[in-house]
């Protein structure tokens, strides 16, 4: 039954597509079986929706290419859904997700919300840490292929800031930097935060 | 008596190697207990934002290039920030995590770093920026930025490097220039580039940032 499905998805994901995307092509299903019917993320997947096109676009782009290889869930799932999938119909599935509107997951600790905020807006000088917003901007709303953070769960945001600072993600340039001067503590308040931003606009 | 001779030496050679090594690692075992109070640590934290080789990283925001600055432009910088003649609170809160003495070292080891520029401008009017970089617009009262940039445009003293600067932050930087640079009334260097900023137009700002920013 695993493989069937397996089968189905590479399949699905292959037959390249000319025209923009809809909500009940194969593509798009292919993806939200995991992600959520209106992509706004379920368990492990994030949030889709709302999320930077050139961000998306780029980094369907990593995994099918294995450069973005944090360990299980991009090994296990992502490199095997998109091990088929041309840029052309990549581009269209960024296109699709990004124009869903995105909905906060608000899942995070609220009493940790305020350092996060902190941290996020100001970094931490005295212990070197970046201020977030420099790249990602003051509402998290990402820009390019830099993501939008803001409501995306706490679960999600929380493992890729540890992913990165216990080296277990080493593509892109500067979060594995940027994360290793972080300390448990301030990952939880940062991924709190983060889930609690708004930022609906999908204007940049 | 040769290898007598010979094993003294690879001894004594090994000795030598050891001692630097320990005294090395114990220097290293102090800086760490520093944690972020060694200039080693501020160092890789301006990498952070600012590229890996200090060479500009263009985020939400356009993080400068700052390898082959002119260091007193640095330092005249990071005391802008703190004394809020430069208005950016993000680097405002860098600055007071940066202490004056660690200052000429970090400056030091930034303006001595050489990458290639960044590049990725959109593609506009080259010649003219050149033109205006190197003669001014004289009917616009523009002067010449190679008159005090330098013909290179590596800058002097204060007057900063904008060879090889990042093209968005180069367009930023002089859009906004007399808002955020100057401020609280205090004496300040960016006072001279007020009227020259107020007589360039937009394009002609891009057409110079596209050019200054393939500089090498």
């Amino acid at each position: 039954m695993k493989h069937f499905r397996m089968q189905m998805a590479v399949l699905a994901i292959s037959l390249a597509t000319a025209a923009p995307l809809l909500a009940e092509d194969l593509q798009i299903r292919n993806c939200t079986w995991c992600h959520g019917s209106s992509a706004q993320g379920y368990s492990v997947a994030p949030r889709l929706a709302g999320q930077r096109v050139d961000y998306l676009a780029n980094q369907l782009e990593a995994f099918s290419t294995h450069k973005r290889d944090e360990f299980l869930l991009s090994t296990k799932y992502m490199w095997n859904a998109t091990a088929h999938l041309d840029p052309s119909t990549a581009r269209h599935l960024a296109v699709y997700f990004s124009a869903l509107r995105p909905e906060p997951a608000k899942d995070g600790d609220i009493k940790l919300a305020a350092e996060g905020k902190i941290i996020f807006e100001n970094g931490v000088p005295n212990e070197n840490i970046a201020a977030c917003q420099a790249c990602h901007g003051p509402e998290a709303q990402g820009v390019r292929e830099i993501p939008r953070l803001g409501g995306l769960s706490y679960n999600y945001l929380k493992r890729r800031l540890e992913d990165w600072s216990q080296g277990r993600d080493t593509s892109g340039t500067p979060m594995p930097h940027v994360a290793r001067s972080l300390s448990p503590n301030q990952i939880s308040a940062l991924a709190s935060y983060m889930s609690f931003v708004e930022g609906a606009s999908s204007e940049k | 008596m040769k290898a007598v001779r010979l094993r003294v030496a690879l001894t004594s050679a090994l000795a030598v190697f050891l001692t630097a090594a320990t005294g090395q690692a114990l220097a290293g075992a102090q800086d760490g207990h520093a944690t972020a109070g060694g200039v080693e640590a501020k160092f890789e934290y301006c990498t952070t934002c600012h590229g890996a080789s200090a060479q500009g990283f263009r985020g939400f925001f356009a993080m400068p290039r700052l390898a082959g600055q002119q260091p007193q432009y640095i330092e005249n910088q990071l005391r802008a920030f703190l004394e809020r003649r430069r208005v950016n609170p993000v680097m405002a809160n860098v600055a007071h995590g940066i202490t004056p003495d660690m200052i000429p070292a970090l400056a030091a080891r930034l303006s001595a770093l050489n990458p290639p520029p960044v590049g990725g401008a959109p593609g506009g009017d080259v010649a003219l920026g050149k033109e205006i970089f190197a003669h001014g617009l004289p009917d616009q009262n523009v002067p010449a930025c190679s008159a005090c940039h330098g013909p290179d445009a590596k800058g002097q003293r204060e007057i900063p490097r904008i060879a090889g600067q990042l093209y968005w932050y180069m367009v930023g930087t002089l859009s906004i220039w007399s808002s955020e640079r100057g401020q609280g009334g205090r004496p300040d260097i960016s006072w001279i580039m007020r009227p020259t900023v107020a007589n360039l137009t937009r394009k002609q700002v891009e057409a110079l940032a596209e050019y200054v920013s393939a500089l090498r």
